[in-house]
């Protein structure tokens, strides 16, 4: 904290001016990051709500509408976004080891694994507007009940979770790309790597929100007695 | 200080020249005048609005404007005062110039993104301003479904996106607030030393962090019934309109502590510099803002008592409205404690604090009416709603915002104002003030409801005070407009400390350096300690 640190500090360039040590700046991106998550579970805290307050007014309908849901390929999905937490840990790893090449090998693969994310995720979508199951299209129809509204709020709610979930999905992409992009100009370092640090709590937290939407949205019916 | 010395002096106003070093700052005193200059313009557009309002409601038929222009008016006003002006106002222009300062910090933690967040204000403005040149919005500012997602055929979408994106300008005030009072606080200002605006501040941030991405995301679904007729709010496929008003209101009723809490923060200081006396119960006061922050968080079903809600839920949420008055209940008697046996000065923004004083008083305790369950079934929807929170809103708000920019112009700009002016101008707003929105207390409780362009005779005598205060209060807030952009060029040069306050913000060169201190202070005092103030006091009154 104190002002005279700073002048015994190694002067380097990722220190911005409003800081008076390296050790301060990154403890102030870091919180940053974690408050900017809490700001994003309250965000998807308002579609969980919706979501409880509608399956327990429908548990039925919402059963039936989840068992038409591919649950294996939304199982591999999720073995691929966990896959990608795990390189972008490696990334982090190699970022406070200073291993450039390594950061830039594991970013590259996690951006890889989130584009194939996104990649069955939009297979997925395109199967549910063929069999009809899109709110918005005129032909809605799901199989095995009667009750067509709920059931529209189940899809409803389907597409705009994945949906948000998936605009977040790109989001970090888009984070990653530019990470990439700058390990690559030899802007990060082993005394330097808070930005990749604090775009892999962002990624974990998108695969947390998976993690949670997994069993909510596909798993339903494997709670109900048969 | 002589004046040749403030004028030879390097600051943040005249370190560098054109609209770009404007545009592209980072430096937060900058920036906060960007959005001073933003949200006075918002001000302004929300206050012509409601001179058209009032002046349709002259008359008991609906002679000026059609029922349908007048459902945009109310709607614009309200979404163009709460949201671009109320929601930003003293965190983002004074919190922004002197939140930093006063824990002794060269800028906020993150000045990129508060550069970012002035042009989300913008962006969300702007959409807002095309939605209502385009054609305006009907739906009155709570956007309740299913009129907005279904039926309206006005510009719900454009306006709606405009607020979210203004949304995540006032998330990340909150977020570089709080990681700057964690983080950046100078050698020797412990939590307990910082000044209750900062407090203030910090509590507000917390609000905004967690209330903010709630209305966005109410937001987006209402915006994806419009856009892509998803249905969860939609009624006809068993979904839950009411659902809508319970997250709207969880951000919406905690946004009332996103206006009020920093209003009350300015009011701390004031207080205490113009009986020149440490703030009665630093403690409590400090304390009451967090709490004010977590339980505001917990009464916004108090929004919902005659929407159909249980009434147990009715019943808990009543009491805990009651509750969270306590909080704001120790300020008010805080601030009249630490007057006691104060050295009172009566400049301007002592005016406006006790103008506060009252008014929040009044509107508080109308809260506490509202909060009752019989009483709210008989005043839901009418005028009596309206003044109750146009007395926090407008008498508490507004007013400490005045306080506010009087009391910190000469820090801001290196002038004083006129004090003569300002003081007129504070008395014509009060009496302005109290002229618009008392009458509405008795209108609203003879069941005058709100939102309705044609009244039964019986209410003209009423109405027509009503207006008439409305044209005195715009007299008091056009004054300020015109003095201070007179004193920016003929005003008194000010001194560092022209209130003899002994905040960080004081010690000082007025206007501060771009880094604020030419060295970061080391702090050994509480804060309001008037004892070691050595500054130059200017007599008023």
């Amino acid at each position: 904290m104190a002002s005279e640190v700073h002048n015994a500090h190694v002067e380097s360039l990722a220190l911005r001016e409003q800081f008076d040590t390296e050790e301060q700046q990154k403890d102030a991106s870091t919180l940053g990051m974690w408050i900017f998550l809490i700001t994003e579970i309250m965000f998807f805290g308002g579609m969980f709500a919706a979501y409880t307050i509608y399956r327990s007014a429908y548990p039925t309908v919402f059963a039936i509408a989840s068992s038409s849901l591919n649950v294996t390929v939304g199982a591999i999905n999720t073995c691929v976004l966990l896959l990608s937490s795990f390189t972008m840990v490696m990334a982090v790893r190699a970022g406070q080891l200073g291993q450039r090449k390594m950061i830039v090998f594991f970013l590259i693969l996690t951006l890889v694994f989130g584009c194939v994310f996104l990649g069955v995720k939009a297979y997925e979508w395109t199967e549910k507007y063929e069999e009809h199951h899109m709110p918005g299209q005129a032909a809605f129809h799901l199989e095995g009940t009667p009750l067509q509204g709920p059931a529209k709020i189940f899809f409803s709610l389907y597409f705009a979770m994945t949906g948000l979930h998936a605009a977040h999905m790109v989001v970090g992409v888009g984070l990653l790309s530019v990470i990439i992009f700058q390990t690559m100009k030899g802007k990060f370092s082993a005394d330097y790597y808070t930005p990749i640090d604090i775009s892999g709590l962002y990624w974990h937290f998108v695969d947390v929100v998976w993690i949670f939407l997994y069993p909510l949205l596909y798993l339903i019916d494997r709670h109900l007695p048969k | 200080m002589n004046t040749a010395a403030v004028q030879e002096r390097t600051n943040y106003l005249n370190e560098s020249y054109g609209l770009k070093s404007w545009l592209l700052t980072k430096d937060h005193k900058r920036i906060a005048v960007l959005y001073f200059i933003t949200i006075s313009v918002f001000f302004a557009m929300g206050g012509v609005f409601a001179s058209l309002i009032r002046t349709e409601l002259l008359t008991p038929p609906g002679d000026l404007v059609s029922s349908e222009t007048y459902n945009k008016l109310f709607t614009m006003h309200g979404v163009i005062m709460v949201f671009f002006f109320l929601i930003p106002s003293v965190p983002a222009t004074m919190g922004n110039f002197f939140l930093p300062i006063m824990i002794g910090a060269r800028d906020l933690a993150f000045p990129r993104i508060n550069l970012l967040s002035w042009y989300l204000l913008i962006v969300g403005g702007a959409l807002a301003i095309f939605a209502m040149v385009a054609g305006g919005v009907d739906t009155g500012w709570t956007f309740y479904t299913p009129y907005s997602t279904t039926y309206s055929n006005s510009y719900v979408i454009a306006t709606a996106l405009g607020i979210f994106v203004a949304g995540f300008s006032s998330i990340l005030t909150g977020l570089n607030f709080i990681v700057t009072v964690h983080r950046m606080r100078a050698p020797g200002m412990t939590w307990f030393r910082m000044p209750l605006f900062v407090w203030a501040n910090y509590a507000t941030g917390v609000i905004q962090v967690l209330g903010t991405p709630v209305i966005a995301v109410t937001l987006v679904l209402v915006f994806c019934e419009r856009v892509f007729h998803i249905g969860i709010f939609d009624p006809a496929l068993g979904g839950d309109p009411v659902l809508f008003q319970h997250l709207f209101w969880f951000y919406s009723h905690p946004a009332v502590y996103i206006m009020v809490l920093p209003a009350m923060g300015v009011i701390s200081e004031l207080v205490s510099t113009f009986s020149r006396k440490p703030v009665f119960g630093y403690g409590f006061v400090a304390f009451s803002s967090m709490a004010i922050a977590v339980i505001g968080f917990l009464v916004w079903g108090h929004h919902l008592f005659v929407s159909g809600q249980s009434l147990y839920a009715g019943l808990v949420f009543s009491f805990l409205s009651y509750f969270v008055a306590i909080p704001s209940a120790i300020k008010v008697f805080n601030w009249t404690a630490t007057l006691y046996k104060g050295s009172i000065s009566y400049a301007t923004p002592m005016l406006y604090a006790f103008g506060f004083i009252g008014l929040f008083t009044i509107g508080g305790l109308t809260g506490l009416f509202v909060a009752s369950l019989g009483m709210d079934v008989h005043v839901t929807d009418t005028y009596f709603v309206i003044a109750h929170f146009h007395y926090v809103m407008v008498g508490g708000t507004i007013m400490a915002y005045l306080g506010g920019v009087h009391y910190w112009w000469p820090k801001m700009t290196g002038r004083m104002y006129p004090e003569g002016w300002a003081k007129l101008s504070a008395l014509i707003v009060f009496i302005g003030f109290n002229l618009t929105f008392f009458p509405q207390f008795i209108l609203g409780y003879l069941g005058m409801p709100r939102r309705y362009h044609a009244y039964p005779d019986e209410f003209q005598v009423l109405h027509v005070l009503s207006t008439a205060g409305a044209s005195v209060l715009a007299v008091g807030y056009l004054m300020p407009a015109i003095y201070l952009f007179w004193s920016l060029r003929y005003g008194e040069v000010a001194g560092a400390n022209p209130w003899g306050a002994p905040g960080l913000e004081w010690q000082t060169a007025s206007p501060p350096p771009t880094h604020n201190f030419d060295k970061i202070p080391v702090v050994t005092q509480e804060a309001y300690d008037f004892s070691k103030v050595a500054g130059e006091v200017i007599e008023v009154g």
